[in-house]
């Protein structure tokens, strides 16, 4: 076999096998440069690497990835020249099946796009599906959204923050991080029974209301967590590996980041502060006392430095929260959307009728429309609904904020050096499933 | 080099009094206008077809061959300043005789503003809209999964082609309300189709060209690449 110029494609499209069914080996030998040729290569021919440019293909089941998202490189050396991504391997239509579904029935759907961030997309479903019923949550229900929404932020940004460092270089993070992440899920499947895809919401109120005793739960895990972060934040900040793979790779304008549409950290590390919960406030965020973290220059080093000040800040809302947590019903008083009490409808006619109602009906908002956005942490995450006046929407469009992030990644790898582009894949904390829904 | 270790912290904790709160009793119809549509009444005039304000947000519908413009105007003007685009999507109702909607979610950072832009596109009339991506790099994927998904052109565009399904996918748009939840085919004709797939060809057509593999390739490729075929996997 003649030592040709040779692509990655021709590599993988020959089988592999000699005639007799064994491993096709090319034997090597040593030239007086002291360089390898293969034996039968033609004497005196050398191959000539210079200028060209070789197609890699990373995915879709590598582990760095961070899921099923393939990217075809092309590299000029070991420079990234133009990075092609594909994705669509988790396609589920979400979307489409949401038409099928009356409204409480999608939000179990919601916990498998994002499903880091399960409790922060049930809580963002209903805010958009009772600004199309025009329903007005109690206030109990705000409060525990709103410790919903940053518990999720927090073990979604643990992960993001583990899986990242190893993709760098260090395994011990991780290990801590999952550990605490654990403590999280005992709280949410001591809430609502479930740790991952936890359903926490019902249009009008939750699930179910926290047993007796988990705010003691909670209130010792947010004493006890920063320690953890403080321990990370000790063991990376300031690490040489960690700073020398970081800094300055991949940084990004602030004009940049808002035209390709970034949100999240993504778009603060570049310096905009625009978080929806200080912009487009919702669950009466703007009541809450907390920072909004701002890089400075966008590289990998500031979306970090970002995202582990938004855990120390998430940790400062639900210290107020839990200080705030009132009294009183978690459900609104609305039967059209909210089932009555078992004993009630087995008993009572005027119950039964609105139980019946709402399981083999569901319940209709009238005709229109809304986009809701929350910030999740990956992002501005919207949902956009449409009624036409049935109990199941004409359109859920949802808004996956590490789709937007993900589509900028051309631009953000080309000429970094390949072992960047896993770097900077990491950073941008995707989650196929919310990407390909 | 020591301030490169700490995030810039915005002392935003204060509410200052410009800022905005959670809506509280949004009424279904009604309320507080955005105050860009003036301006786009008083530029564009004919070009504004109807502006409506529906759960506390402003939906604005523009004539399909101007959207470009309109949204030119709101992202460029200094007191508009619509730097953000959210969404890109569209939606067909189940009334099949009603216009399909292409909706644009835009959002003024500066002014904390937002503004919900709609084009109806009659059913039998070509579907196809001017593509925002010069205006807003972040329309990339957004209008490549809506053309995906609905089969609307977006004229301008400059690589629209599948995202989430595969190239040679031959069963039409899925959110159209004409495609049946399960799939235009059948599972023994999806079973066959992806049986006959070639599992060789996971390269584009562009990629194969990125590496001088073009010598090696069938003549009937290399006559397609040749002739500047930039898509088809």
């Amino acid at each position: 076999m003649a030592t040709t110029k040779r692509t990655i494609e021709v590599e993988l499209s020959t089988t592999g096998l000699d005639a007799q069914g064994r491993p096709r080996r090319t034997p090597l030998l040593a030239t007086e440069g002291g360089q390898a040729v293969a034996l039968d290569a033609p004497p005196g021919i050398e191959p000539d690497l210079e200028g060209e440019h070789m197609l890699i293909n990373i995915g879709p089941q590598h582990p760095a990835t961070h899921g099923v998202l393939r990217l075809v490189l092309e590299l000029d050396g070991e420079t990234v020249v133009r990075c092609i991504p594909h994705i669509g391997y988790l396609h589920c239509g979400f979307e489409k099946i949401g038409e099928y579904r009356q409204y409480n029935q999608i939000i179990p759907w919601t916990d498998r796009e994002d499903y880091l961030n399960s409790p922060g997309n049930n809580v963002a479903f209903a805010l958009g599906a009772e600004r199309l019923f025009g329903i007005e949550i109690t206030e109990r229900c705000k409060v525990l959204r709103v410790i919903a929404m940053e518990l999720s932020r927090i073990i979604s940004h643990l992960v993001w923050l583990g899986t990242t460092a190893i993709d760098i270089g260090a395994y011990t993070p991780f290990l801590w991080l999952f550990q605490e992440r654990e403590r999280v899920y005992l709280l949410l499947e001591s809430w609502i029974g479930a740790r991952l895809t936890t359903s926490l919401t019902r249009v009008g109120g939750m699930g179910a209301d926290i047993p007796d005793g988990w705010t003691e739960g909670l209130r010792h895990f947010v004493t006890t967590f920063p320690r953890t972060i403080d321990e990370v934040d000790a063991m990376l900040t300031r690490n040489a590996i960690w700073v020398g793979r970081t800094i300055g790779l991949s940084a990004l304008s602030p004009e940049q980041a808002v035209n390709y549409g970034l949100s999240g950290p993504m778009l603060r590390a570049a310096g905009v502060a625009y978080d929806v919960r200080k912009d487009f406030p919702y669950l009466d965020y703007e009541t809450y006392d907390f920072d909004v973290p701002v890089g400075s220059t966008g590289d990998v080093y500031d979306r970090y430095l970002v995202r582990l000040e938004e855990i120390r800040q998430s940790v400062r809302i639900l210290e107020q929260a839990l200080e705030r947590l009132p009294d009183g019903p978690v459900n609104v008083d609305d039967p059209r959307v909210i089932l009555p009490p078992k004993h009630k409808a087995m008993s009572d006619m005027e119950s039964m009728i609105h139980h019946f109602k709402q399981v083999m009906e569901g319940p209709r908002p009238p005709i229109g429309e809304a986009y809701v956005a929350v910030e999740s942490p990956k992002g501005e995450k919207g949902y956009y609904m449409v009624s036409d006046g049935t109990s199941k929407p004409v359109r859920w469009r949802i808004r996956p904020p590490s789709f937007v992030n993900l589509s900028a990644i051309p631009m953000l790898v080309e000429g970094h050096l390949l072992s960047d582009v896993i770097a900077i894949n990491a950073s941008i904390d995707i989650v196929m499933g919310e990407i390909d829904r | 080099m020591s301030e490169r270790f700490q995030p810039v912290v915005v002392g935003r904790g204060v509410p200052d009094a410009a800022a905005p709160v959670s809506p509280k009793h949004v009424p279904h119809q009604g309320g507080a206008m955005n105050a860009s549509v003036d301006a786009l009444r008083t530029t564009f005039g004919d070009a504004i077809v109807r502006a409506d304000v529906v759960w506390g947000e402003t939906t604005v519908i523009v004539d399909p061959s101007r959207v470009l413009e309109v949204i030119r105007f709101l992202h460029d003007d200094p007191a508009q300043q619509y730097d953000y685009l959210s969404d890109v999507t569209a939606v067909e109702y189940r009334d099949l005789e009603r216009p399909l909607e292409v909706v644009w979610h835009l959002r003024s950072l500066p002014m904390r503003r937002f503004l919900r832009l709609k084009a109806l596109l009659p059913k039998g009339t070509p579907l196809a809209v001017p593509s925002v991506y010069e205006i807003y790099r972040g329309a990339n994927w957004l209008e490549r999964e809506c053309f995906d998904m609905f089969g609307i052109e977006f004229t301008g565009h400059p690589d629209l082609r599948r995202l989430l399904m595969w190239e040679g996918y031959k069963e039409g748009h899925p959110l159209r309300k004409d495609f049946p939840l399960r799939g235009r085919f059948s599972r023994s004709e999806q079973l066959r189709q992806a049986l006959a797939a070639n599992p060789e060809a996971r390269y584009s057509m562009e990629e194969l060209s990125i590496a001088d593999a073009f010598a090696d390739l069938p003549a009937d490729i290399r006559h397609r690449l040749a002739g500047g075929e930039a898509t088809g996997e």
